[in-house]
């Protein structure tokens, strides 16, 4: 990791990510210990800023933590002064005055993190737990790992490659127009020499993707048969009605992955969801718990990942002299 | 200390001056270890080698291997072999870069067990410091010991070696090099220099 804050998967690269990978099989050993704690991070404060819900991100951030043996202050947006009409950028800064070695930033706006960086004076880190419609890299990171190390497992040791996914087709379906998971996913799979297809209908596909490194189909039963893995997004309730999408139903018939759509899928291909899993509208429940899904692994496999991130920016001194 | 570590302590290439011990030398001295170890825990029972990534690995399995040889009646009897990487409980972490070589991996439970900590060279006990925290976290050891291919003095912590291959004196800027084919002095030269020399 060349820079002080994890933005985005942008500022990895493929390199970058492999040191991720590479850090988080390390730390996936240390869950499986009595004692699933390393002293690594003694007396370095992480402070966990969530200006918006999270269940699964925001544990595992703060297991990782923890697991690390660094101090860990939690932070929630309803009971703080932002409720009393402090500005954003003074609660960062009265935060930072505290003392703190990295700030995990949720936030419903785009950029937050980077403004976040951007006001700090200190050395602290800013992680991005994702930020609106923009990005959520370790959400990313932790789904290219849940790959690599599944495909390990099932399919036996590859020959060493270049690049961990290299030759792999990943079919990211649904939402994509407010999905942060889908950009930091297509970002991080296509470094990793993966070939990425959006599917989606047209009114949940972003303006403009020019410059972005994948293709677009509207056609996923043509495509099933050519996909390693399908990754699925949530559908959000807000999204279902007005003028985003005709009804849920008809969304599912079209874009779900059913259980007989899944019949059209290869023998080896795996199903991938960031969760939480809506079952029956764009993940059958059949489909979400048989051989195929990866949905526990990869939620399983985030204090690991995470773990990762935070010792390369606060403790692996790979930024010394940087 | 690993090549990588000494890699990432003093970046450069290391270049050999005075082979110490060559290949025969060593096997003779994992021999005598081996058999050390025997006399001292009567027997295999319970015994676990565990080696220090990356210098110590080696060892570990060559040790191993020359104690199951060695116990005679109980000849064939495999003895656990563990790799210990202690990146994360290193006390140097954030003075300089510290990153793991590989995953931890101790196939077998720590607990009750005799584990033979190994590795290539010992110099301010750091490191074995560092493993023993490790160990601790994985399990509770009957008994710890700590075998060596070479001590070479400057410790700045009160550990002790239980087996040593060889004790060798050296200045505190040289640096030694050990593999099952030899154990060499010599010291870093920065990239430049050394290009220039071969």
């Amino acid at each position: 990791m060349s820079g002080r804050h994890l933005l985005g998967v942008g500022d990895l690269g493929a390199e970058g990510i492999g040191e991720v990978l590479r850090l988080a099989e390390t730390f996936e050993e240390v869950g499986r210990r009595p004692i699933p704690r390393v002293p690594a991070l003694r007396g370095k404060t992480v402070v966990s800023t969530f200006f918006e819900e999270s269940t699964r991100t925001r544990l595992s951030f703060e297991l990782a933590a923890k697991r690390l043996s660094a101090d860990l202050s939690t932070f929630s947006s309803a009971s703080s002064s932002l409720k009393k009409g402090e500005s954003l950028r003074d609660t960062v800064l009265t935060i930072e005055a505290m003392g703190v070695d990295a700030f995990v930033v949720r936030h419903a706006c785009a950029g937050v993190p980077a403004q976040v960086a951007g006001w700090l004076s200190g050395e602290a880190s800013v992680v991005n737990a994702g930020d609106g419609a923009h990005e959520h890299p370790t959400q990313a990171l932790l789904d290219c790992y849940t790959l690599v190390r599944e495909r390990r497992a099932r399919f036996g040791a590859e020959p060493q490659r270049p690049l961990a996914l290299a030759g792999l087709h990943v079919a990211i379906v649904g939402d994509i127009r407010h999905s942060r998971v889908a950009r930091s996913c297509l970002l991080a799979f296509s470094a990793l020499g993966a070939s990425v297809t959006l599917v989606a209908p047209p009114t949940l596909l972003p303006p403009a993707l020019e410059g972005w490194p994948v293709e677009v189909s509207h056609d996923l039963d043509a495509l099933l048969p050519k996909c390693d893995v399908v990754y699925l997004l949530r559908l959000q309730n807000e999204r279902m009605e007005g003028q985003f999408l005709p009804s849920p139903r008809e969304y599912t018939a079209t874009y779900g992955l059913t259980a007989e759509r899944a019949r059209l899928l290869g023998p080896s291909a795996l199903v991938m969801h960031p969760g939480p899993v809506r079952r029956g509208v764009e993940l059958a429940a059949e489909v979400a718990d048989g051989p195929a899904s990866l949905v526990t692994s990869q939620v399983a496999s985030g204090v690991a990942v995470r773990m990762a991130v935070l010792y390369l920016l606060l403790g692996s001194g790979a930024l010394v002299g940087a | 200390m690993g090549k990588r570590e000494r890699a990432l302590l003093r970046p450069g290439k290391f270049r050999g001056r005075v082979l110490v011990m060559d290949a025969g030398d060593v096997q003779r001295a994992v021999w005598r270890i081996a058999h050390e170890i025997l006399e001292r825990n009567r027997g295999t029972e319970g015994l676990v080698l565990v080696g220090l990534q990356s210098g110590g690995v080696w060892l570990a399995k060559e040790l191993a291997k020359a104690v199951a040889a060695a116990s005679g009646s109980e000849a064939g009897r495999a003895v656990p072999v563990g790799a210990l990487d202690v990146a994360y409980y290193r006390d140097d972490i954030g003075l300089r870069p510290v990153l793991p070589v590989a995953a931890t991996d101790v196939p077998v439970a720590l607990d009750e067990a005799v584990v033979v900590l190994c590795d290539d060279v010992i110099f301010t006990g750091r490191t074995v410091r560092a493993a023993l925290n490790a160990l601790m976290d994985i399990g509770r050891p009957a008994a710890v010991q700590l075998a060596v291919m070479v001590d070479r003095g400057y410790r700045e912590l009160p550990v002790r070696p239980d087996y040593v291959g060889k004790n060798l004196p050296t200045r505190r800027d040289e640096m030694v090099d050990v593999s099952s084919e030899g154990v060499m002095l010599g010291e870093v030269v920065d990239e430049v220099s050394a290009g220039g020399q071969s």
